[in-house]
């Protein structure tokens, strides 16, 4: 509660808070603020925006309404964003946790599979999984975290090899706590601020990485996603640029907002260590 | 030199490993995909009868056990035979090493104009930190960083090539023109334009926010209260003193964004439609094509591995602490 006034009270998290509420609050609404499915054919099509106060956005290509994707969208944005980044996390948490509380030799083979991953292009690798699986939503969640495991995991077990000597944790084990217990009640504790202040930027990747393979056609073809609506309108951005440019800026101003989000809660939880 | 040399040697005997697994995980992906090589392969002739399909599984030893696979995809590979890509007809290595090119040009040449701009403008941010200017640019790249590079490049391309006339819209050259020589490099670079300058955008927020921290955090040492305390000139201490030693994480960083830079590659080749690596990728994707998708995951591994070896070189000759004691880095 304290991290969170103290969040709030610099400019950037409090700026990045009220963007994310503010998208959340819409996605979460989506059935109410536009009902309907957003895929269905509304009106006429290729509707200018500002033209039509029944489409205060306009129309697509099909007729389909800009604002309704852009309402929906933001559910999908927002809800793949944050399932792959914390599958992510919490996958890459629990290889750190594992490789710098064990050490030896299963430290040093957990670390070359991160490497690997490290090396390998996320989003390629994104690409690949989406191609041979086959798309919807569930396979591109994971796909996104397959990509972006790898740097919470090697935070992680930075942070454990500097915890792990600590007299608190040897004090635990003589008491005769099991190592899992001391693992996950003793180390992970003192290891989470820091992976924190780096899941924003995972989540604002993995954002633009869903988007990105939207764009490329390899989304749910039964969701409406932005990068869809961008790649959609780009078969008539020479006439209506307006279709790619809308939901290019809500992604803009989605990732900002996570940015912003992230750098409050690093100062406030760097705030939070000066004092202790 | 010696010094260099060794760092260089342990770094590359430290990445076979690593590249192992790499091969593993693409060999998986292999496995994954619905049909094996003699399918695509039966597929891109035209068909063919299960007693053919049985004799060429057998000639190329994929009816065997799943290690036996893996150690003929591992043999394979060793000889630089990367498969055979079916959307094309043609040899998985001829591709790529015909498409690499135009990457390679296209990501050097961002690189470069972003590293220049970025660390300038991150000198500038970081000079005076919290002063009018240091927000102003760090806003800016925030903003910058958090557009999507295709949807820049859209917006870009409206802009310049569709509004404005001033640049083509798509390919890397003009079909058949017949230009040599000065001629045909001008008609390139005017090709090259709107992809590189989008992806120099991006990277310059990235790279002036690097810098900018940097010298933030160099501010505060010892030697900058030295220098001060000399009384050197305000301009001379930024340069000399806090940029210099800010670069280096600048350096460190280019290794790290290697394997982000060639994944964005694919959609900015996408977009203006460069017949390059990261293009290959979606046309591989397009044509549910396994073989040409892994050997473009496994080539990409090898790049960034020589990106960050040549980091490592230049690091070593900037920093003549790296590898001195031999303990390593």
């Amino acid at each position: 509660m304290r991290t969170m006034r103290r969040l709030l009270a610099t400019p950037e998290g409090a700026t990045g808070f009220a963007v994310l509420a503010l998208l959340v609050l819409v996605a979460l609404l989506a059935p109410v603020l536009s009902p309907g499915d957003p895929l269905r054919i509304a009106g006429r099509a290729l509707t200018a925006p500002f033209s039509d106060p029944a489409f205060p956005l306009g129309t697509d290509r099909l007729g389909r309404d800009v604002l309704a994707g852009l309402i929906h969208g933001a559910c999908t944005s927002l809800a793949v964003g944050l399932a792959a980044a914390a599958a992510a996390l919490a996958f890459g948490l629990c290889v750190g946790l594992a490789a710098g509380f064990a050490g030896g030799r299963v430290d040093e083979a957990l670390m070359r599979v991160v490497d690997a991953f490290q090396i390998v292009p996320g989003f390629l690798l994104a690409l690949a999984f989406v191609s041979v699986v086959g798309p919807s939503v569930p396979v591109v969640v994971l796909a996104i975290a397959l990509g972006a495991w790898a740097d919470p995991a090697r935070l992680t077990r930075a942070e454990v090899l500097s915890v792990r000597e600590r007299d608190y944790v040897a004090a635990a084990r003589v008491a005769g706590m099991h190592p899992a217990e001391i693992a996950f009640r003793e180390i992970l504790p003192n290891v989470l601020p820091p992976v924190l202040a780096l899941s924003a930027i995972i989540v604002a990747a993995a954002i633009l990485t869903e988007a990105a393979l939207s764009f490329l056609g390899l989304g749910d073809p039964n969701t409406v996603t932005w990068g869809s609506m961008i790649a959609e309108g780009r078969n008539v951005l020479r006439s209506s640029p307006w279709l790619s440019i809308f939901p290019g800026i809500a992604l803009v101003v989605t990732v900002v907002g996570v940015y912003l989000l992230g750098e409050g809660l690093t100062r406030a939880l760097s705030g939070r260590r000066e004092e202790a | 030199m010696n010094r260099a040399l060794r760092l260089i040697a342990r770094r590359a005997l430290a990445s076979i490993p690593v590249l192992l697994i790499v091969v593993v995980l693409a060999f998986l992906l292999l496995e994954m995909a619905a049909g094996d090589a003699v399918d695509a392969y039966l597929l891109s002739i035209g068909g063919g009868d299960a007693t053919v399909a049985q004799s060429l599984r057998a000639a190329y030893g994929l009816d065997q056990s799943m290690p036996a696979r893996l150690w003929l995809y591992l043999t394979s590979l060793a000889r630089l035979d990367l498969g055979w890509s079916v959307a094309f007809g043609r040899p998985v290595r001829d591709l790529i090493v015909e498409r690499l090119p135009n990457t390679l040009l296209l990501m050097g040449s961002a690189t470069a104009l972003s590293f220049g701009l970025g660390s300038a403008l991150g000198i500038l941010a970081g000079a005076r930190p919290g002063s009018f200017r240091d927000r102003a640019l760090s806003t800016a790249s925030l903003v910058l960083y958090a557009i999507p590079s295709f949807w820049l490049g859209l917006v870009l391309s409206i802009v310049f090539a569709v509004q404005l006339r001033w640049l083509p819209t798509s390919g890397i050259e003009t079909i058949a023109s017949g230009r040599t020589g000065l001629a045909r490099a001008a008609d390139i670079a005017a090709h090259l334009a709107l992809p590189v300058g989008t992806l120099a955008l991006i990277y310059t927020a990235l790279f002036l926010r690097v810098m900018r921290a940097g010298m933030a955090e160099v501010w505060s040492m010892d030697f900058v209260l030295f220098a001060r305390s000399k009384g050197l000139s305000r301009a001379r201490i930024v340069l000399r003193h806090v940029a210099r030693n800010a670069l280096l994480p600048l350096v460190t960083m280019l290794g790290l964004q290697a394997a982000r830079m060639i994944g964005g590659s694919v959609v900015i080749e996408s977009i203006f439609a460069i017949p390059g690596f990261g293009r290959l990728a979606q046309e591989a994707v397009g044509g549910r094509d396994t073989a040409l998708l892994t050997g473009i995951i496994v080539t990409s591994a090898v790049l960034v591995i020589a990106v960050n070896l040549a980091v490592d070189i230049v690091y070593a000759l900037l920093d003549p602490r790296v590898g001195a004691s031999e303990r390593g880095a």
